[in-house]
Formats: C-alpha cells, sequence, structure tokens
C-alpha cells in the first residue's frame, strides 16, 4: 500500500490508539494537518505551543496514557520547549511531533529552521529526526514504547516536510528492536525479602511514595501494604492523591512547605521505604542530616535514581506495582516469623499531628487557605486538582485533601508556572466527566491566559480558580523573609487585568469573590457551570505559606505555621 | 583517578552527541574520546578516558545506561586491559640534532613518517606511559605539532564483552 508520509502518521498514531492531539499548525506540519482534517483523532487548537505540551501532559498525568503534542518548525517547535522539560522532570509520557525544514534545506538556516533534536536532547527520554517516510511507522512505535515504558518521559520525533510529502510503501511496524533500551520491572527477589525482613523488624518505620506509584498506578498496593503493616506514610508533591489524604495513618507532605509531622517522622524514623520518589532537594532539606537514623529501602524503576542522593541500604530496581506487589506477598510471609511493636511510634507521629496541624488564621478576611480548603470540602476531595506554581500550589498541597488517586496535577520538578491552565484543559479532554479546577496565582495565569480561547473553543468546563494576591506571591514571600521586605519586581497590581472581563471577553463565565461569604456560593455556581469558569479570588495580600524549611538546613528545623 | 569506559553504541547520526552532552551536563570532563565502528558496522565502539570520583562516575554511567542508543558500557580494569594510542609529532630537526632523534625513534621503535628540511614527523604507538615518555624526550628538541588519536582499548582475553 502506497501512502504519503503523513498519511503513514495518521495511520500509525490511530493504530497506537491516540485519541487527542494538542497542537499548532504551520509551514512545515501543513501535510500532516491535511491528513488530520480527515482522521478520527481529534485535535485541540491550543493558542500557544508550550500549552499544547502542558495540555498533552495534563491529559496523560489523568489518563495514564501518553500524551501527544504537535508544533511546526522553527518558533512552533521552540515554543514546545518549556513544556518537554516539565515533561521530562516529572517523567510523563509523552510523544511531541515537530515539522522540520525539508531534508535538503537541513543546516542551511533555512526559513523557520530550528535544531530542534540538538535542542531538547538535554530534556527528552530520546528523539528522532525522520529521514525517510517509509521508517515513520517503526519510529512511532518506538517512540510510544520509550516514552510510556519504564520511567516514562517525553520523545519527540522530528519530521522534515518532504518526508511528510513523499510517498512511501507503507508497512506496519515490526517487533520492537531496542538492544539498549531494557527497562526492569520486576524487582530483585533477594532484596524484596531483605525489604519485609526490614520492615517487619523496624520500630520506627515510614513510608515515602512519589510519583512513581501514579505513573505506575500502583495506589491500591500501596494502600494494602499500608493496611497489611499499619505503618504511617507520607507522599511527595509528585505522589500527592496516591494515598487517601483522610486516612488515620497519612500525614501529609514533606519537605520545604511540608507538614511538622511529616519532617519530624522523616527525621525521627529508622526504616524508610521509599517507592517511586527521588529525594528531591524540595524534599531533603539539607542531604547530610536528611533521616540520619533511617535505613532505606529505596524503590524505584531507574537504577540511575538509586543512591544519588541518599544512599540506599536495600535498593529495588523495579515498576512501582509490580515491587509492591511482590513486597506484599514478603512481607505476609515474613509476618508469620513475628513482627515489632510500633504502637509507641505510631501514638508519637499522632501526638505530632494533633499538636502541629496546618494552620491559618481564621479571621473575617478572605484567605487563600479558606477557598483552598472550602473547594476541597465542596468537592469531597475528588476533583481533578491542577495547580500553577508558587503559594497557590503549595496551598493547593497543603489544604486540598485528595481522596482520589491520579487527581492531582502539578509541575513538580521543573516548577513551570503557567502549567496548570493548560494541564486543566488536558485533564479535562482525558476527563470530559469529572470536575477539573486550576488552583491558580495571578502571576502563573497571567503567562498563558490566552488559553482560556482553546477552554471555550473546546467546550470545557474546567474551572479556574485564581488566589489573586496581587503579587508573584511566594517570591515576594522569600523577599519579606530573606531580603528585608524589598520587593524587586513583585508587585501585579498595576498592570493586572480584571479577571472577570478577561473571561467574558474570551466567552467564558467570570466571577468575583471579595469577601469569605461569598466563597461558597462561587465555588458551586463554577461547578455547576457548564461552561468555562474564572473565579477571582481577592485574597489577602500578603499571606504567607507555612511552615517552610528555610534552604541549607534540616527539614526538622521548620519555621512557621505553629499554634500560638 | 582515570577511568577508562569502553561503550558499544548504536552507529548512527547524533549518537556522539548524546553521550558528549551526557558527560559535559554532569559536569564531567572526557580527557580523550576515541570512536569507531566496530567488528559489527551496525555498531561503534567509544573509548572514553575521563577523571573522576568513583561515586560521580558510578552515577554517569548510570545515566548513560539511560540512553536508548547505547548498548553497553565497561569501566575497563587497567590489569585487564590492553590500551593503545597512535600520536604523531612534528619536532624540529636541523642537521645538528637528527642524529640524536633517530636514536631516540630506534628506541622506542617509533616510525619517521615524513621527512622535510628542517623537521622530522614521527608516528609513536603505544600505551599512555610510552606516548608520553617519547613526547617528554622530543620536546627539548622543539616540537612543532603533535596530534593523538586519544586511547582504544579492549579488555584482555576472551572477555571480549
Ligand atoms: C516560568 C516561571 N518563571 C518564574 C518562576 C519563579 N517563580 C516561582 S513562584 C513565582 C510567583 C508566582 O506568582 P503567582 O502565580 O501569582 O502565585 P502566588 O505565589 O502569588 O500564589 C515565581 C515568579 C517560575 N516558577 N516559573
Ligand atoms: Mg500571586
Amino acid at each position: 500500500m502506497k501512502l504519503t508520509g503523513a498519511e503513514a502518521l495518521i495511520k500509525s498514531l490511530e493504530k497506537e490508539g491516540v485519541e487527542v492531539i494538542f497542537g499548532y499548525p504551520g509551514g512545515a506540519v501543513l501535510p500532516i494537518y491535511d491528513v488530520l482534517y480527515d482522521s478520527k483523532i481529534r485535535h485541540i487548537l491550543v493558542r500557544h505551543e508550550q500549552c499544547a505540551a502542558h495540555a498533552a501532559d495534563g491529559y496523560a498525568r489523568v489518563t495514564g496514557k501518553v500524551g501527544v503534542c504537535m508544533a511546526t518548525s522553527g518558533p512552533g517547535a521552540t515554543n514546545l520547549v518549556t513544556g518537554i522539560a516539565n515533561a521530562q522532570l516529572d517523567s510523563i509520557p509523552m510523544v511531541a511531533f515537530t515539522g522540520q525544514v525539508a531534508t535538503h534545506m537541513i543546516g542551511t538556516d533555512g526559513f523557520q529552521e530550528a535544531d530542534i533534536t540538538g535542542i531538547t536532547l538535554p530534556i527528552v527520554k530520546h528523539n528522532y529526526l525522520v529521514k525517510d517516510a517509509k521508517d515513520l511507522p517503526q519510529i512511532v512505535r518506538e517512540a510510544f514504547y520509550i516514552a510510556s515504558s519504564g520511567r516514562p518521559g517525553p520523545v519527540l520525533i522530528d519530521i522534515p516536510a518532504d518526508v511528510s510529502k513523499a510517498q512511501c510503501v507503507y508497512r506496519e511496524s515490526a517487533q520492537l528492536n531496542l538492544a539498549g533500551y531494557k527497562p526492569t520491572i520486576k524487582g530483585h527477589a533477594r532484596q524484596i525479602k531483605q525489604a519485609a525482613k526490614a520492615i517487619c523488624q523496624a520500630e520506627r518505620p515510614l513510608i515515602v511514595g512519589g510519583g512513581g506509584i501514579l505513573r505506575s498506578r500502583a495506589w491500591d498496593e500501596l494502600q494494602k501494604l499500608v493496611r497489611l503493616t499499619r505503618i504511617p506514610i507520607t507522599t511527595t508533591l509528585m505522589g500527592k492523591s496516591a494515598y487517601p489524604e483522610t486516612d488515620d495513618l497519612y500525614i501529609g507532605m514533606p519537605g520545604m512547605h511540608g507538614t511538622r509531622c511529616a519532617n519530624y517522622a522523616l527525621t525521627e524514623c529508622d526504616l524508610l521505604v521509599a517507592i517511586g520518589m527521588r529525594f528531591d532537594d524540595r524534599v531533603t532539606g539539607k542531604l547530610s542530616v536528611f533521616a540520619p537514623e533511617a535505613l532505606v529501602v529505596h524503590i524505584d524503576i531507574d537504577p540511575a535514581e538509586i543512591s544519588k542522593n541518599i544512599k540506599a541500604r536495600i535498593p529495588i530496581v523495579g515498576d512501582a506495582k509490580a515491587v509492591l506487589k511482590q513486597l506484599l506477598v514478603a512481607v505476609e510471609k515474613e509476618k508469620l516469623e513475628g513482627t515489632k511493636d510500633i504502637e509507641a511510634w505510631r501514638e508519637q507521629i499522632n501526638n505530632w499531628k494533633k499538636k502541629y496541624p496546618l494552620i491559618y488564621k481564621k479571621d473575617g478576611k478572605l484567605r487563600p487557605e479558606f477557598v483552598v480548603e472550602k473547594t476541597c470540602e465542596i468537592t469531597k476531595g475528588k476533583a481533578i486538582i491542577a495547580t500553577e506554581v508558587g503559594q497557590n500550589q503549595m496551598w493547593a498541597a497543603q489544604f486540598y485533601k485528595c481522596t482520589k488517586p491520579g487527581s492531582f496535577v502539578s509541575s513538580g520538578g521543573l516548577g513551570t508556572m503557567g502549567f496548570g491552565l493548560p494541564a486543566s484543559i488536558g485533564a479535562q479532554v482525558g476527563k470530559p466527566d469529572e470536575v477539573v479546577i486550576d488552583i491558580a496565582g495571578d502571576g502563573s495565569v497571567q503567562m498563558v491566559s490566552q488559553e482560556l480561547a482553546t477552554a471555550v473553543a473546546s467546550k470545557l468546563p474546567i474551572n479556574i480558580f485564581i488566589l489573586n494576591n496581587g503579587y508573584l506571591g511566594m517570591v515576594r514571600q522569600w523577599q519579606e523573609l530573606f531580603y528585608h521586605c524589598r520587593y524587586s519586581s513583585t508587585d501585579l497590581a498595576v498592570g493586572t487585568p480584571d479577571f472577570v472581563k478577561l473571561a467574558e471577553a474570551y466567552g467564558a463565565k467570570g466571577i468575583r469573590v471579595t469577601k469569605k461569604s461569598e466563597v461558597e456560593s462561587a465555588i458551586k455556581e463554577a461547578i455547576k457551570s457548564p461552561k468555562t469558569v474564572v473565579v477571582d479570588f481577592v485574597v489577602e495580600r500578603e499571606e504567607n505559606v507555612f511552615p517552610m524549611v528555610p534552604s541549607g538546613v534540616s527539614i526538622s528545623e521548620m519555621i512557621g505555621g505553629e499554634i500560638e | 583517578m582515570k577511568h577508562t569506559l569502553s561503550v558499544l553504541v548504536d552507529n548512527e547520526p547524533g549518537v556522539l552527541a548524546r553521550i558528549a552532552g551526557l558527560f559535559s551536563r554532569r559536569g564531567f570532563n572526557i580527557d580523550s574520546l576515541a570512536v569507531g565502528r566496530t567488528e559489527d558496522s551496525k555498531y561503534s565502539r567509544m573509548t572514553i578516558v575521563v577523571d573522576g570520583e568513583t561515586h560521580s562516575l558510578e552515577q554517569v554511567m548510570k545515566q548513560l545506561h539511560k540512553l536508548v542508543n547505547v548498548l553497553k558500557i565497561n569501566d575497563l580494569d587497567p590489569r585487564e586491559t590492553v590500551g593503545r594510542e597512535l600520536v604523531l609529532i612534528k619536532v624540529n630537526a636541523p642537521p645538528a640534532t637528527r642524529a640524536q632523534i633517530i636514536e631516540i625513534v630506534d628506541i622506542f621503535r617509533a616510525n619517521i613518517v615524513d621527512v622535510a628540511k628542517n623537521t622530522l614527523t614521527i608516528e609513536v604507538t603505544g600505551d599512555t606511559n610510552k606516548v608520553h615518555a617519547i613526547e617528554e624526550m622530543l620536546r627539548p628538541y622543539g616540537v612543532k605539532e603533535l596530534a593523538r588519536t586519544g586511547k582504544i582499548a579492549l579488555a584482555r582475553g576472551l572477555k571480549s564483552e
């Protein structure tokens, strides 16, 4: 069968089960868009390519499928870069397609030429420059496999315009032959046994779940492990929603803006079972004094993460779901030999939990924490929550108690302002029947506000809750605490648009809330509305996120957030 | 400490950039890098000499392993390895010192590959020590130009992994 490169590409994508592409057209991808016009694959036209990548990212996080985005050559391709880096740092399965100038023009600085495979080398799991149309089916097959297996990540495929147009004999992709790529799935039996022993013998054990639990959809297994062992659990920002946060054994998030309970528990535990997390500096604080008494069991699919930051005494390389299944069996067996009583430790943890809850001032003022808390209450912790970056993100993490796995969508590794709105678009496309809320900051949302057009045009009932403090709040907080209140370039008050009018200008619904008493009805109204909604919560301007760990100290040295 | 890594990779465009980029990104200086096809034209072997503390080298090797185009990596044990390097040295050789230079060349079993009025170009093959030694011997005569291939290496004996 003879097809053009573009036809072979779309056929290959259909074979992969791709339902939606987030993208933006241009000269070098014209042939592909022409074929897409007749395909059953849905195309969501974003208003900036960065948001195509973020939307594909959000879609991937909530569905577990590979997110797909597309852009033209040159500026289209370079606009994808932030979104690709974001997916790489959070290990999100994504395949990004870019157009490229015609093969004979490559290397000549032709119109809209950018060496996007070169540019993205350090921020992709893998990338391809397609030289021959007949290779497309095989490359697409490989790309989807690489993106979604092992430690997931973004794969970029750069397709020159002449390759899209060329006629080729379409041959379905053959057997995958990737000699240099073989992810380890199952854990080593002896290591599993050792880990089970350590779990049963520990006196002060603690489980930390990371994003790997969500990527491998291992939340049921994680719950089983906690139920079986009754070991307290904390989840990192990336692991948030992997474990029901209303559960007794859940102690909140660790790290820079985590709970005192989680940070104290980490500092005093004698066994740390780390699953699918990578000991990021926002979690560990000063490395040399992190979990000083703990024997570390580190379960991760990426061998390069083992002992990278924290020395693992019992390393287990493998997929979180597969390893947890093995571990459950091993712990059951080991339990027959007897276990240590950890009641005293649980009590200690409960005391911390009671003594140091997350708090904020409950006065008549409209405070951002209250907005998040109310949102959680009204949605029963079951909405899909995306966040921007900054204080809004930390308040969302602290006060929205997720009770549904895979429902928290946040830029953890790269910390990308402007992620939440496009990610909500992707999440809503992936889960059309669920309530999707972007907990946003006024600064972040202005980086991507043009995507309101995308949401309205695609009839997506996403809710953008702006915690509008008129500041680049998180930066202002650091200036307040560490730079003598010198608010250098962080005041947004002048120039910030009227978000209600902005929403209306795009054909979305806009609601403004200035009083505490209006919060509940506004949230309910937004969620009920079939439209894209922006709620402008005009909150206390100089509220800070507490507790916090200043940089360079142990996570046990938290400041703020104590009951007076 | 110096390590000699033998890295088997897909013989494809761009692979060198992926590997070199990874080293620089992770803060490693490459002392030398030599690359060429292997017995199977689908693959190339890179011999990379790096200076690094063992823990961070381990990290780089693990990161290298994650590259889809990397098949195998060996941190070669110097006692179990044959390593060679080829160097071309163009040295000042006026009539007054020419005989002395030729004598040095003979002692090192090197070759003279080009003769000009006032210079000799010498080809030396050997391990790092030998190459270094002849370079030092010739330096007083005035080395005008020098080019080296970088080390290539294989594990000894049957253990041709
Ligand atoms: C793209 C990008 N640029 C800059 C930063 C640095 N930064 C981190 S938080 C922040 C302020 C965010 O302001 P806003 O969205 O209003 O959120 P707030 O902290 O006020 O809730 C900035 C500038 C970033 N994370 N991302
Ligand atoms: Mg703000």
